[in-house]
């Protein structure tokens, strides 16, 4: 059924239809209407779920832990501050191979305070094991969101759902909201189970080696990501990737997030007066999708909304690793500074003519 | 995962036994069997029954704590090489 | 793509104006997008809502910095910010402002409805009826968003208030 949505709400949506039995979490703007709307389902009775108000994003993380190891499909979303405040408990939480679903709304991480979009503080997750998707729009936040639950649940890691800070989180847009999931989110299978009579200790001090393997065998189910989303079942196909106007483009623009919609708008700009230009639209971080850039034969121009203060933009950094060929970064809209179609038809034009620099503006 | 899970099982570190210097003795005419011994032995290795108690000596790693807490002093600190 | 800027004061609805008007663009069969001011929402100050509607879907989320028409709910706000635009809609009995420019008196429309909070008319489903006459929206679309708005004796009175001006906007002749 089509609504009118904002991002926010959509993903509430997505929990609800999850049938998510336990959510904990801690305010903060522009994160707070997910769960002030989760809080209002669960009153109303509409979502059989435990609402736990805790004191702090750790404790909200850590109780999620708990209900997740205990078996219960759990949920809790947060931004920037909130975000590095529990990120000792998210690094627990992916070696624990816990199928835990936060959203990440993005938000500029201060000082200055600064409550708009800018997607460095998601990519923190980057090296803890967490599956991280970005969406693009109100209805990617709510399918992400569902496809996150069945796939962190396949591979028993943690998914991370990103969606802007205010410009998906509170834009009010349409979406299909499915009316049911018909067999979508089977019941969660568990690696490993806690419950009385039955002691384990999870992560207790043990072998070096014991470490090793850890991550090996995350990095061995981060693999298969990729394949469980081509064939995950929902009603939408989805993919690591939004390949948009590639057939035959010479120029090709990788970013991720909200403002790729502005991009879209400003290629086709760009197409109508001939210039043969594509976008490589990441929808996932990590798993990283590798084999999209690998088999890129053309230049590529790289827009960050994060920087890494001493190297550049973490994705262009990224993507440089992987690409067979020329790659240029470029750093823009950081604090939710504005940036538009209007902008993305000058800068792609610079960057055509071989003049763009490292920032823009 | 599986190194990552550990489950409660008796001497997952070996006879800790072998590390005792001092041996807690028992002397169960001073006994009234107030169980304060079992309450704090870290080692659970203090079992109590109507008779009194028992020391499971295998892994018993000799800390004294039982002797301490004792206020009957019904247990007895002394050298391995003595008993 | 028809872009849209509404400047209010914060209290007086601007924001919920814009989402009333994306649902009732949806019940047109149109694809809509509001976006509300972001971070600065406060009662009193000078609010900017945003909001775009296209038979196609929107992919842009960025701001609006040069919109087709601009609403705004107080003529004090002519005293602020310089408005341009080709279309303006203004809550006003005598706009004396040029271009093409439609205008209905809001506020008296509120009042008269006992449409008020703490001493203010609240303007937004007024304005919302003149924006969706303007914009060529039926005004069943329009009621039905209102409808899922609000409820009870206040989705009536909503009702009302905009049935009202989207019978009574008319253009200024300057």
């Amino acid at each position: 059924m089509r609504k009118i949505l904002t991002g926010n709400y959509a993903v509430a949506e997505a929990v609800k239809l999850a049938d998510v039995e336990f959510i904990a979490a801690y305010p903060i703007t522009p994160q707070t209407t997910i769960v002030e709307r989760l809080a209002e389902m669960v009153e109303r009775g509409e979502l059989n779920a435990e609402f736990v108000r805790v004191e702090s994003e750790h404790s909200a993380l850590a109780a999620v832990y708990g209900a997740s190891a205990g078996g219960l499909r759990a949920f809790t979303a947060t931004s920037s501050h909130g975000l590095l405040y529990m990120y000792e408990m998210c690094w627990w939480v992916a070696n624990s191979r816990l199928p835990v679903v936060m959203a990440v709304v993005t938000r500029t991480i201060g000082p200055p305070w600064n409550i708009h979009t800018e997607h460095t503080d998601i990519l923190t997750l980057r090296d803890t094991g967490w599956i991280i998707a970005m969406s693009e729009n109100a209805q990617e936040a709510l399918d992400l969101t569902l496809l996150g639950f069945k796939i962190a649940e396949q591979v028993n890691l943690p998914f991370a759902i990103g969606l802007d800070g205010f410009q998906v989180s509170h834009t009010a847009e349409v979406v299909d909201v499915p009316e049911s999931l018909d067999g979508f989110l089977p019941k969660r299978e568990r690696f490993f189970v806690i419950e009385p009579g039955n002691p384990i200790t999870v992560g207790g001090l043990t072998e070096n080696e014991c470490s090793m393997t850890i991550r090996k065998e995350m990095a061995k189910d981060m693999e298969r990501v990729g394949e469980l989303v081509r064939n995950s079942g929902y009603v939408r196909d989805y993919d690591l990737v939004e390949e948009y106007r590639m057939e035959d483009a010479e120029y090709v623009v990788i970013s991720m997030g909200a403002w790729c919609g502005d991009m879209k708008d400003a290629i086709d700009i760009l197409r109508e007066k001939g210039v043969q230009i594509g976008m490589l639209r990441l929808r996932f971080v990590r798993p990283f999708p590798k084999e999209f850039v690998e088999k890129l034969d053309c230049k590529v121009l790289v827009v960050d909304r994060n920087y890494s203060v001493g190297l550049g933009g973490i994705i262009a950094t990224e993507v440089k690793s992987i690409a067979n060929c020329d790659v240029h970064g470029i750093v823009a809209g950081l604090g939710g500074v504005d940036v538009g179609v209007d902008d993305f038809v000058s800068m792609f034009r610079k960057f055509v003519r071989g003049e763009l620099k490292g920032w823009w503006p | 995962m599986e190194c990552m899970i550990a489950k409660p099982s008796k001497g997952a570190a070996g006879k800790t036994g072998l590390w005792r210097t001092f041996k807690p003795i028992y002397h169960p005419e001073r006994c009234n069997l107030c169980q304060l011994c079992w309450l704090y032995c870290p080692e659970n290795v203090i079992d109590v029954s109507e008779d009194g108690i028992t020391i499971d000596y295998e892994y018993c790693k000799g800390c004294g704590i039982c002797a301490k807490i004792c206020v009957k002093n019904a247990i007895e600190m002394v050298r391995e090489e003595e008993t | 793509m028809l872009e849209v800027m509404i400047l209010s004061f914060g209290g007086q609805g601007g924001v919920t104006a814009a989402r009333i008007l994306a649902i009732a663009a949806l019940n047109e069969g149109k694809f809509a997008q509001a976006i509300p001011q972001f971070g600065a929402e406060r009662r009193g100050a000078l609010v900017r809502s945003y909001l775009r509607i296209s038979d196609r879907p929107i992919r842009r989320h960025s701001s609006i910095k040069d919109p087709d028409v601009v609403a705004i709910f107080s003529e004090k706000i002519l005293g602020i910010v310089d408005v341009s635009a080709e279309t303006v809609v203004i809550n006003s009995k005598e706009p004396k402002i040029k271009g093409r420019v439609y205008y209905v008196d809001a506020s008296s429309i509120a009042l008269d409805l006992g449409l008020i909070s703490a001493g203010w008319p609240i303007v937004n489903t007024a304005m919302a009826g003149a924006m969706a006459r303007v914009f060529g929206f039926s005004i069943e679309s329009l009621k039905k968003a209102i409808g899922e708005t609000f409820s009870g004796k206040l989705a009536e009175l909503n009702v009302k208030a905009a049935e009202k001006a989207y019978r009574e906007v008319k253009e200024w002749n300057a």
